[in-house]
């Protein structure tokens, strides 16, 4: 078994327009570039998002958004996209905007085959308008749906040939949750390796999970407050 | 001292050891500064991380390594990494002493909005929504009015809500108020103001402490 392929451009070839894609990070840190860039090329249209942000504008899913790619976008925080901003207040994206815990856990029960679950968050609010609640115990619950991806793009520091992957400091994120959420799982490492080198106790996304390894060809990795900062106008 | 310094320094006195703690972005950041010698609390940050340490020095940024404002920071001994559905199990399932957030409105009930302005403003709530529903004690951050002059501290919120009846306390550059079931209870006030003056410079009514102390920081 051998899950790389040669290229960002080659693993996602296949994606098609109208799609729902998952996409790893938290800002820009741990989001997978490589594959974005190559999906950016592909200039298919009509897709559905699912990420915790959407990039800056200039870099990671920005670029995404600058070329009309996207549809609706699901996700918690996108207050550092102004393009983002405009597009949602003139009505030309569809954006719904949840809880960054309740994100993750539906994206956990859409992996793990739980339909839905109840969470205290967001009860009282515009999150919990039109679903179902119930009280349990002392508390009252809003019941939440799994949500599930046709493809996952996520970014992980070293993989194996068979898709057993690890992640460096706060690039975790999204990212292992996601890959087991989709029905095409893309992995880009920084590094790969062979069989056996990463120690199976440390890894953290057992291949199972992934359907194709790529390794990045560059990475920028920007600082997201400094890349920000020297946007609005050089160094503050 | 300006008034962000001195919630932040107060904040940072409400600490006690062993506490597990998330920061929220902006002002709630800058307590980690603060924290009194003798006390050992442990940062949470959201995006995944226990054992947050301050931002790095010039030129040591990793952009592996970043809290959940974006900013890069750095590891302390016995930190640790973890995804975000986890980060946010630990957050909904109780286990953080306490939250600090900061607030656009806040209210007679301990309601809180911080997540957007209909029409205006597009942020999202990020993680506010689950650490108000998850942590043990919620305490907001903020400068008491706007840059305007207006009040942030209502009788009633009229953004939308990111929580409803889940903030305990309120610090601002003029004092703490603590939220009641009788309602908002002042029960500091910063050196050289008086409770009058903090009532002046709030829209919700404010029932003085009769224990009223003088905030120090």
């Amino acid at each position: 078994m051998d899950k790389v392929v040669p290229s960002a451009d080659a693993a996602v070839a296949d994606i098609a327009s109208g799609s729902t894609i998952m996409l790893g990070g938290f800002g820009l840190c741990g989001i997978p570039e490589n594959l974005i860039a190559a999906l950016v090329r592909r200039r298919i249209t009509g897709l559905h998002t699912i990420s915790n942000n959407m990039g800056v504008d200039g870099f990671g899913m920005g670029l995404m958004l600058e070329t009309g790619m996207i549809a609706s976008h699901v996700g918690s925080y996108v207050g550092e996209n102004r393009r983002l901003e405009q597009l949602v207040l003139k009505g030309e994206l569809d954006l719904t905007l949840i809880p960054q815990g309740t994100l993750a856990e539906r994206i956990r029960a859409g992996g793990a085959g739980i339909p839905a679950f109840y969470v205290p968050t967001g009860l009282g609010t515009v999150v919990a308008e039109g679903k179902e609640t119930r009280r349990i115990g002392e508390r009252t619950y809003v019941l939440e749906e799994a949500l599930h991806a046709d493809v996952a793009l996520i970014k992980a520091w070293k993989g194996d040939r068979l898709g057993n992957l690890v992640y460096r400091k706060t690039t975790r994120n999204f990212n292992p949750v996601m890959a087991t959420a989709a029905d095409l799982t893309i992995a880009e490492v920084e590094e790969l390796v062979e069989p056996g080198e990463l120690d199976p106790d440390h890894i953290v996304t057992p291949g199972i999970y992934v359907k194709r390894v790529v390794v990045g060809e560059t990475y920028r990795k920007p600082i997201e407050s400094e890349f920000i900062r020297a946007q609005m106008g050089g160094a503050a | 001292m300006n008034g962000k310094e001195r919630i932040a320094r107060r904040i940072a006195r409400e600490f006690k050891d062993g506490f597990y703690v998330n920061l929220g972005i902006g002002l709630p950041t800058m307590i980690a500064a603060y924290l009194p010698t003798g006390i050992d609390v442990v940062f949470q940050s959201e995006n995944g991380m226990l054992g947050v340490g301050p931002p790095p020095v010039d030129g040591q940024a990793d952009p592996d390594l970043v809290n959940a404002g974006k900013q890069p920071v750095t590891e302390l001994p016995g930190c640790s990494y973890f995804a975000s559905e986890e980060s946010f199990a630990m957050i909904r399932g109780g286990h953080m002493d306490m939250s600090v957030l900061g607030a656009m409105q806040v209210d007679e009930q301990g309601n809180l909005a911080n997540w957007t302005i209909p029409g205006k403003m597009v942020k999202g709530m990020g993680g506010a929504m689950d650490l108000v529903a998850g942590a043990r004690r919620v305490i907001v951050a903020m400068e008491h009015q706007t840059k305007d002059g207006a009040s942030r501290i209502l009788k009633a919120c009229t953004l939308p809500l990111t929580g409803t009846r889940v903030v305990h306390d309120i610090v601002t550059e003029l004092g703490w108020i603590r939220v009641t079931p009788d309602g908002l209870v002042l029960t500091e006030v910063a050196e050289g103001i008086d409770a009058a003056e903090v009532q002046a410079r709030t829209e919700a009514r404010l029932i003085v402490s009769p224990t009223l102390q003088v905030m120090t920081t």
